[in-house]
Order: C-alpha cells, then structure tokens, then sequence
C-alpha cells in the first residue's frame, strides 16, 4: 500500500511520522526522516514485521518482511526498483522482485514450500505527531 | 450424421531411459497420443524413476540432484494420456498374441510395440568380479552405491579407460580416492582419439593425479577373507590395490526379450531393425542401444538414439522418416580435460590427408582429417576443445574448407588468427537434435526468435547435451545483426549503456549521484527508480572514482544517496547468509597473523556465539552475527588492530600467499612481504566484480597464483606477472605478462591493469572473461598498460595513486559515525531488540542455523537459541 506524502516538513512543535493500518488499528511507526530514499527498515507492528520504504518520489510502501523463498525475514534489505514501471522490492536474498502495491512476486508464482509467492501488504499513511511520539 | 468413435489403439513402450522419453515427445508431437491422437501408450519401466539425463549422470556426485537430471514432466504424461508404469519392467513378449507381460503380472496388448530396452554395463566374467566394492557405472542408483562405498574406501581402481571409464575415474577422484585407469587397449579412448592423442591425454589424465595402465587387462578381482575387493591382478602381471573396483569395460545391448520371442538379433548383440527403425514383425520397432541399425552398428551414444526415437515416432504415426546412420562426435565432460573427435576421426576414409598440430610442452594436440576435395572429414582435439564447436558441423557438412586448414589447427597467438568461418546453412549445429544453421537463422528471421532461450524454445537445438550452446550464442547474434535487430547492450531497462560507458560518462561529465545521472542520461527520464542492476553498477562506479570526482562524491558507501544503490552486504559491510545473518570477515593481509590476532577473533567469536571456518582465502569468517551485534563485533577488531577484510564488496578480497624464501627451503622470494604490500595497496578498490591476487614464492606455486586475477611467482631474478586468472565457475589459467619483473615495474603494471580493468569491464565480469573478450587480447593488454599505446598510463597510474591515498577503513569510519550507526538495527521501532525469528540449533560443538520456521530437530524448541550460546552484554554508545 502506498501513499503519496505532501509534507514532510516539520511544523512547530510536530514531526511527520509513518502510520501502518494492522487489524483495523493505525500504529505509529517512526519519523518519515527516519526512511533514507530507495531503501527500507523493519518494524515490529503487533507481533508482526513489517518491511517500510520510501521511494524517490518521497512515496511510503509497507509489505511483509518475510522473503517467501528463503523464509528469511530480510526483504527490507532489498534494494528498491522499477520493473516496466511497477514499482518494486529485491528480496536481498535471491533477487526475486516483488510489486510494492500487490505483494506479488514478479518472477515466480509458487515459494518453494508450495504456498503463493507473494508479500502482505499493509495500508500505510503519514501524519503529522507532536515530536517525541514516534520513538 | 454419426461417427463412429475411434477405439484408440495401443502402443507399449518397453524402457523409458533417454531414448524412450526422446520417443514419446516426438510421439506426441505428432499428434500419435493425447487429446486427438489415435493411439494410447502405456510405459514398462524397469528403473524406480522416470528417464533422467544419463549423458551427465556424472554431474550427479557434483550436486546435480536426480530431480534435476529428471527428463519427465507429470504434466506432460496427462495431457497426452501416458500411463508410465515405474518399477514394472517387461518379463515377455507373445508375438502371436501381441501381448507384453509385465513383472507384476499384467498383460498388456499392443498394436504397436517400441523396445527402447538400451544396455547394459558389460562386466568381464573374471574371478572375483562380482565380489563387494564391485560397482558398474550407468543408473542414478549404481552411483549411489558407489558414493557409500566410497565413504570408506582409500583406493579405487576403474575397469576400462574409454569416455564412461575416464568420467568414473575423475569421479572416484574428486571423492578422494587415490585412483587407477586400467584399459586393454594401448591408448585411452582408444575408440575416439588416435596414438598422438592418446599420449597427450594419457599425460592430462595423469596430471589429474589418477595412474593410467594401458595394454593391460583385469585377470582376477582379489577379495579378503570377508569377500571384500583388496586389488586386482593384471594381465601384465602387475598387481593394483583397491577396495574399490569401477566396471567400465563397455556395453551390451538389451536385447534379450527380443531373442527370447524369435526376433532377429545380430551376431555380436542388437535387435535388427530396417532404416525406418522396424523389425522383421511389422508391429515392432527398436530404438536406441538396444538396437542393430541398418548401417550395421549399434549406437552407443545419445544423438543417434534421438534420431531413431524420431524416425520410429514419424514412422508409426504417417509412415515415412529414415535413420541410416548417425554422427559419432563425442567431447569429454570432465574438468581439466579437454578431448573432442568428430567426423572420421581416425582417417579411414581412402586417400584421406591430416593436419596435425602437437605441442607437447602445453599438452595440446589436434589432428584434422581432410578428404581428397578438401573437405573437412574428421578430426580429433586434445588439450583445447574450442574449435569443436565449429568444426564438427563443417565435417558433417562435408563441403570443402573456406580457410587453410593449418589455419584451424594452429593457436590464435601463432600466426594469424582464423578468419571467420563461414558455416553452409545445411551444416548441423546441434547433432543431438538434427538442427542445421539454416533452421536457426530462419527461427531468428522468420519466426521473431530474439534470443538463445527463444531459439532453444522453438528448435530445440542446445537441449540435449549442450555442447552447441555456444556456438548458437554466435549464430543467433550474427542472424541478429544481419536482420538490422539492434542487439541492446544496455545494463538494464534503465540504460541504454554499458558499464564501461557508465563509467565514462561520470568521469568525463563529472556526474556525482545516480539520480543525476539517471535523470541525464536514463532510458526514461526524470524521476525514474532504477533497479537492482544498474544501482550497484553506478554505486560501485562512484566509488571508484570518488577519489578523482573529488569531495562532491562521499567516498564511504554508506553516506547519502550512495547508502540506497548498495546490494544488501554493501550496506551493512558484511555477508547476508541464509537465515537473514550476516558473516564478518577482518582482513588478514598475505594470510599472515599474529597469535594474538588469532587469540582476539577466537575471544570476539566466542564472546559473541559466532560459528567460526578457515575459508578457502587464507582468512577467518566469523558467522551468525544479527544486524545489531555487527557494530559491536567490529568495535572490538578495529579496536584490535583488524579492518574490514571486503568479503562482501566487489573489490579486492585477498592476497594470498605461500611462505616463500624466509622459511621454505626451496622460495627465492619473500612472497609474504610481496603479498602484505599489493593486499594493502589495493584493498577497498571497488572493481567491476571482486579482484582476487596470490604470490608464490617458487615455481612450485603453492598460493596457486595462476589461478587468480592477477598472480605472481617468484623467480631467481625478481617476478613473473600472470594475469586474468580465474578458478570459480569457469576455471581459466592465468597468462603470462612480465617476466623477472622487479618491485617497481610490478608494481606499476598492475596498477594500471587493475585500473584498465575497472574502467572498461562489463558489470560482474571477472578478469578472465574480460581478457578473453578483448578484441587483440593479451597483446592488446600489453600494449595498452606496458608499451602505452592508448597514451593513457599517466591517467591510469593518476587515478591508482589517487585511490592508495584515500583509502580509509569502512568499518572504521562507519563506528566513528552516529549516523551511519543508526542503520544497524532489527527493528527501527524497536531498537536493541534482535530478530526473533534468526535461530540456531548447536552442531559440531558450534552453531549452524536453524531450518526456517524452526522444526529443525524433534526437539528443536528446547535446542534453538537466538543468538551464540553466549551473548554479549556490553552495547554501544
Ligand atoms: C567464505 C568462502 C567459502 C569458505 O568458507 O571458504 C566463500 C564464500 C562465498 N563465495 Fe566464494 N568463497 C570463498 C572463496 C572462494 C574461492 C577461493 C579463493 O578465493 O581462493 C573461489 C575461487 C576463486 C575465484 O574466485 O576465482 C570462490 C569463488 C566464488 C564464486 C565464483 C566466481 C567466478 O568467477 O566464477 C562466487 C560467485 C560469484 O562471485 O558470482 C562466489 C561467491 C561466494 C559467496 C559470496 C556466495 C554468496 O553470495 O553468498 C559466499 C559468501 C559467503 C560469506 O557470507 O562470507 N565464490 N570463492 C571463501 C571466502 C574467501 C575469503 O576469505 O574471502
Ligand atoms: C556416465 C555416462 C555418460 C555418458 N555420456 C555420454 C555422452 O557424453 N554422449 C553421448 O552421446 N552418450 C553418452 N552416454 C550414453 C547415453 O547415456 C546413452 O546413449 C543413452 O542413454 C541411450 O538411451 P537409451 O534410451 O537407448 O538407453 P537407456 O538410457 O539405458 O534407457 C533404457 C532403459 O530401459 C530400461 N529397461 C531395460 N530393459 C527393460 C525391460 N525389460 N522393461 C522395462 N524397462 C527396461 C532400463 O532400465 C533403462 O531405464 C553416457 C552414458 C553414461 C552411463
Ligand atoms: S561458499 Fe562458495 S562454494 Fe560454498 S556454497 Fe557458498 S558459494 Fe557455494
Ligand atoms: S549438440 Fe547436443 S545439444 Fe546441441
């Protein structure tokens, strides 16, 4: 899921920060400045990890952390990418690329394990917060 | 108007090895079976698994899976009706009745029977010939017996030095064994090569460290008191010790349900079979091994099999299609040794001449035989197999030779190098599939083919054993170009460049972060992303040049928009193992430690719970480390004196080296002093792929120099200079550059290849293939970085000195940084806390990861741990 941010700048006394949507609720999950352009971190959200983005574009994407062909939770390692224009994610592991906006992997449809190859994705959004609320 | 549904007739297919698989596909593409096919066809198998790759069984004991030797689709089987019945083999044929028994006991009728039956191993009836550690050499399961045997064996000894006899040896070999070659004959491949080649490949195989006895034969098995293989008595005589003993003394075609129903079979074995691939019984055909072809022979090679599986295929279903005789090429797939014969490779053909070209010293020979028109009729290669390729399908062709044929004998770097030579369209490219050169241009201009997998696809030329692969590569790129096609060398969807143009655009232009350039000079203008291709690329060209684009471009990786093009190892300075670790790797220059540094990286990896390994480039990795520790381990070895040793940086990973003249009674030179100093002088050069360098300090060559990308050898009066060395995948020896070089001019030779390297090599291409591409080659190398003829060495020796002076140690900088620090955690919301799901279960008294998702052991939750069985405690601040 992804959203297209309009102001990232901080107002008095506020900071903008990113919000992920997990079972209805919204968490806050760190300061956009916290997200360098074209690369990612892991959040843990309700038990859950959560591979968070920004693109060049200043656009935040968050899907699941876990590489479906290695298990591995890695994928907010992988670099970021376009693939005829579908914006994406490289699983570090073996470079399988995967749509920011479905979670489908692009390259193969099945995990070794049988199941579908593809990521959650997690609606996301940013608001702005007094300083000091996204730890 | 009804009509009468067709009663679909039976046809029973008795093996289903390659030849029988290679029948139901062309069976089926005829239409024969399947949806609107006339026929059904039920499998006899005798083997537990369906037809696999027998041509590269030996790949097997290298790793290749049975999975992935696997020719049988499921999928393929229910579309076209196929009841394949594995385990299951025929037990008798009613001719009469024209029914097939099986072991189980059913009865199959048929109205069209295909025998694929092949062979089987010949064993010599000698004493002890079928004691225990007697193995033959032909099913997925005869090497599984042979890898548990090998387990405990020391010696084995290979029955039989033809193709299949020397493939076995090269595998007992690389097991381990100690091994031994005995073949009647007085030459090895006495079939396929001639005397002068049989020499130089006897020497090839010896250099492989397997003993050859040739002109003698096995006259018993000797066997200890509990009946196990001890040795064996040679007819000569000589005695051999082994426990383990390989019958690969040749094969006998499987003909016996033929014989047992009253097919005629021939004198020497076969069941005789007309040019459409029948029998004397109109309603049964032979095909493969099995069969005594119309020509006389019986094949016992794949590419003929293939052509009866097409002819019978054909035959059955619209009744024409002739086999009357087939090519006998062969080429052996065995590492470090190259043997290649083709065509009439032994000159048979009356008024025959041959060239022939032998160099002793390089353990090259090569013969061609020419015919009385001077067309190409045969040859044999050893030592160099790389015209096979071109002239297997010029003999086959038969049409006489455009070029001198010295020309095609001769090495590149004697004489002139062959001209292109002009394939007739009519010559057969891929024997394994009958594919001329003429059906490849057409599937490139006809049919809109635009690459080797899309003509793979659509010809199936390069599908069977490969060894066309390359030459299609060039076929297809020539019909390319001749079509107008502009072949893209572009790095990716986002470039229309190469790297090399890359790199000459950021240092001409000055460029200084990827979004300028991929805005300037991108395929798709501003604000594109770029990918995993072409931002590595850019990263790793920034940093090169960092030192001459000046302080516009950071030169550490992890600053600014350089942090976003690394691959994951670059941003994190260490390796990404499989369970979302990371491996450290500290630099140990020349291999050389003190044992104090050995005692500080033991105390770091114990401190930590980290698994530790010697690799394979004279330095420790220290593995198991979570994204979090990575900071605090390299704290304590900065700390310690270590550095960052680049295991995960395309750029200079080690100098290796042997201990040289200070202490080994043969060096002439201190190799260590020699291999500290290049490792310190280019260590954190980014490069197009890694760079990887030894010293030797004799001839000897224990740091295996010529291997590498750049090498030395000490020599009495100073070095020897080998470079574009690679082992890897595509193993190349290294070439020869200077000779008694001193310190000075080493020196300066290598600066300038590694940077003439760095400038104009393709992305993650290694030196070796770079060498290999340039056109000119080594001498070319030469001119430009000794003799200076581009007039570029000040610039290439500017640029060297410029990155010797800038170097600082990334792991260093990177602890020094709050900022750069920041990165390294599990979790941006929950710093300090490590990834719960990286576990380990205890192994070899170290730690190994845990099977993803956890159920590792039967007790795995009471085995698993988060990090080392010890953690530490103290953090950064
Ligand atoms: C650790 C080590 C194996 C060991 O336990 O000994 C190793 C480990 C890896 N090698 Fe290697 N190679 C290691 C020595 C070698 C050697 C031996 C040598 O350097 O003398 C070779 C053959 C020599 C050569 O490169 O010419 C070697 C040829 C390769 C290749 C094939 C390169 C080629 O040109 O064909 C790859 C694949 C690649 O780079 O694309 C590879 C790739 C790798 C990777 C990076 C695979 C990967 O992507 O994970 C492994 C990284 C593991 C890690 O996390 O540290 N490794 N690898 C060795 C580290 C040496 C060091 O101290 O830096
Ligand atoms: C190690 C090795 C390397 C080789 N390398 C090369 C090479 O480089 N180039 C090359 O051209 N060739 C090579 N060959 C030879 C090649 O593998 C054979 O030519 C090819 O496999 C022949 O195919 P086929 O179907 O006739 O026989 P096979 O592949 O042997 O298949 C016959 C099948 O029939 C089964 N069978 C037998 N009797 C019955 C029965 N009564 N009922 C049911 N099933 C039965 C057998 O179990 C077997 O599965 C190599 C062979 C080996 C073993
Ligand atoms: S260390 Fe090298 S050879 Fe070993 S598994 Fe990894 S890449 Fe393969
Ligand atoms: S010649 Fe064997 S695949 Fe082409």
């Amino acid at each position: 899921m992804t959203t297209a941010v309009m102001n990232t700048k901080d107002t008095a006394g506020e900071t903008t920060v990113v919000e992920v949507s997990v079972g209805e609720r919204w968490f806050t999950v760190c300061a956009y400045d916290a997200l360098v352009p074209g690369r990612g971190v892991a959040a843990l959200v309700d038990g859950r990890q959560i591979a968070l983005y920004r693109d060049r574009t200043g656009a935040v994407h968050a899907v699941g952390n876990r590489d479906p062909f290695s298990g591995a939770h890695v994928i907010s390692r992988g670099l970021l990418g376009s693939r005829d224009g579908v914006p994406v994610v490289l699983s570090p592991m073996y470079k399988q690329a995967f749509d920011l906006r479905t979670g489908a992997c692009l390259d193969e449809e099945e995990a070794p394990d049988g199941t579908p190859a593809a990521l959650p994705v997690w609606p996301v959004r940013t608001t702005n917060a007094p300083v000091g609320s996204a730890s | 108007m009804t009509e009468t549904p067709k009663t679909p007739r039976n046809l029973v297919l008795v093996g289903h090895g390659m030849v029988g698989q290679r029948f139901l596909e062309a069976f089926a593409e005829r239409g024969g079976c399947g949806p609107a096919g006339d026929w059904h066809v039920t499998v006899l198998a005798e083997e537990p698994r369906p037809a696999y790759d027998r041509v590269h069984l030996t790949s097997w004991f290298s790793g290749t899976t049975a999975d992935e030797l696997s020719m049988w689709d499921d999928e393929f089987g229910v579309q076209h009706g196929i009841d394949l019945r594995l385990g299951d083999p025929a037990e008798k044929i009613d001719r009469a009745a024209r029914t097939v028994t099986a072991r189980s006991g059913q009865v199959f009728p048929y109205d069209a029977l295909v025998l694929a039956t092949g062979s089987y191993p010949f064993v010599p009836p000698v004493p002890g010939h079928d004691a225990a550690g007697c193995f033959v050499y032909r099913t997925i399961e005869d090497l599984e017996a042979i890898r548990a045997a090998a387990d405990n064996a020391r010696i084995g000894a290979v029955v039989g030095g033809g193709l299949l006899g020397l493939e076995a040896a090269g595998a007992l070999r690389a097991m381990g064994l100690d091994t031994h070659v005995v073949e009647f004959a007085p030459r090895l491949m006495a079939l396929q090569v001639d005397e002068g080649g049989g020499a130089v490949l006897r020497d090839k195989i010896q250099e492989l460290g397997v003993t050859v006895h040739t002109g003698a034969g096995t006259q018993t098995v000797e066997t200890d008191a509990d009946g196990a293989v001890r040795g064996m008595v040679l007819s000569n005589g000589a005695t051999v010790d082994a426990d383990l003993v390989v019958f690969s003394a040749g094969v006998r075609p499987r003909d016996q349900l033929a014989r047992e129903c009253g097919l005629p079979v021939g004198e020497r074995g076969g069941i005789v079979v007309d040019a459409s691939c029948r029998t004397e019984d109109p309603a049964v055909w032979a095909i493969g091994e099995c069969a005594l072809a119309c020509d006389g022979r019986v094949y016992g090679l794949v590419a003929p099999g293939y052509a009866m599986a097409e002819t019978a295929a054909t035959q059955i279903t619209v009744a024409e299609g002739e086999f009357t005789g087939a090519d006998l090429s062969t080429k052996l797939k065995l590492l470090g040794v190259d043997v290649a014969s083709f065509g009439d490779a032994q000159g048979t053909t009356e008024g025959s001449l041959e060239v022939l070209y032998a160099n002793s010293r390089e353990g090259v020979y090569k013969k061609l035989v020419i015919g009385t028109d001077g067309a190409l009729l045969g040859g044999v290669l050893v030592g160099d197999t790389d015209s096979y390729d071109l002239l297997r399908p010029l003999a086959l062709n038969g049409a006489p030779l455009t070029a001198p044929p010295e020309q095609l004998v001769l090495p590149s770097s004697i004489g002139a190098a062959p001209g292109p030579i002009a394939l007739p369209d009519e010559a057969v490219v891929c024997s394994c599939h009958n594919v001329t050169k003429g059906a490849i241009r057409s599937a490139v201009a006809d049919q809109g083919c635009a690459d080797v997998p899309a003509v793979k696809k659509c010809t199936r030329a390069g599908t069977g054993c490969g060894s066309c692969v390359k030459l299609l590569g060039t076929l297809v790129g020539e019909e390319l170009a001749a079509q107008g096609v502009e072949v893209s060398r572009g790095l990716c969807e986002h470039f229309t460049h190469t790297r090399a143009e890359i790199y000459e655009i950021v240092r001409v232009k000055g460029i200084t972060t990827f979004a300028q350039l991929i805005d300037e000079h991108g395929r798709s203008g501003t604000g594109a992303e770029g990918c995993e291709v072409c931002k590595p690329v850019v990263g790793s060209v920034l940093a090169s040049l960092s030192p001459a684009l000046g302080d516009a471009v950071s030169g550490h990786i992890l600053d600014g928009e350089q942090a976003a093009l690394q691959d994951t190892n670059d941003h994190f300075l260490a390796n990404l193992q499989r369970n979302g670790s990371y491996s450290v790797v500290p630099r140990i220059p020349g291999g050389e430690v003190t044992p104090d540094g050995l005692i500080t990286i033991g105390e770091i990896a114990r401190d930590f719970g980290l698994y530790t390994k010697i690799t394979g480039g004279q330095r420790i990795d220290m593995f198991g480390a979570s994204v979090d520790q990575l900071p605090a381990i390299w704290k304590r070895l900065v700390d310690a004196g270590f550095e960052s040793g680049h295991a995960y940086g395309k750029s200079l990973r080690t100098v290796k080296s042997c201990v040289g003249q200070t202490w080994c009674r043969y060096g002439v030179q201190d190799s260590v002093a020699l291999a500290i100093e290049l490792e310190l002088r280019y260590r954190g050069l980014r490069a197009p792929h890694k760079l990887k360098s030894a010293v030797s300090g004799c001839a000897r060559e224990c740091a295996e120099a010529q291997s590498k990308d750049f090498g030395i050898i000490a020599t009495s009066a100073g070095w020897n200079l080998y470079v574009g060395g690679n082992g890897g995948m595509t193993p190349r020896h290294a070439d020869l550059l200077l000779v008694d070089a001193d310190r000075d001019a080493l020196l300066r030779t290598i600066d300038r290849f590694l940077m003439f390297y760095v400038r104009t090599a393709d992305r993650l291409e290694r030196t070796a293939p770079w060498i290999e591409r340039m056109e000119g080659g080594l001498d070319h190398l030469r001119a430009v970085i000794v003799d200076d003829s581009l007039g570029i060495c000040d610039e290439l020796d500017e640029l060297m000195s410029r990155h010797v002076d800038s170097y600082e140690d990334e792991w260093r900088a990177t602890l020094e940084d709050p900022d750069r620090l920041s990165r390294f955690v599990s979790f941006v919301n929950a710093p300090g806390t490590p990834d719960p799901t990286i576990r380990f279960v205890p192994e070899r008294e170290q730690i190994r990861p845990a099977d993803p998702e956890a159920h590792d052991t039967s007790d795995a939750s009471a085995q698993t741990f988060v990090a080392g069985p010890s953690l530490e405690v103290r953090t950064l601040v």
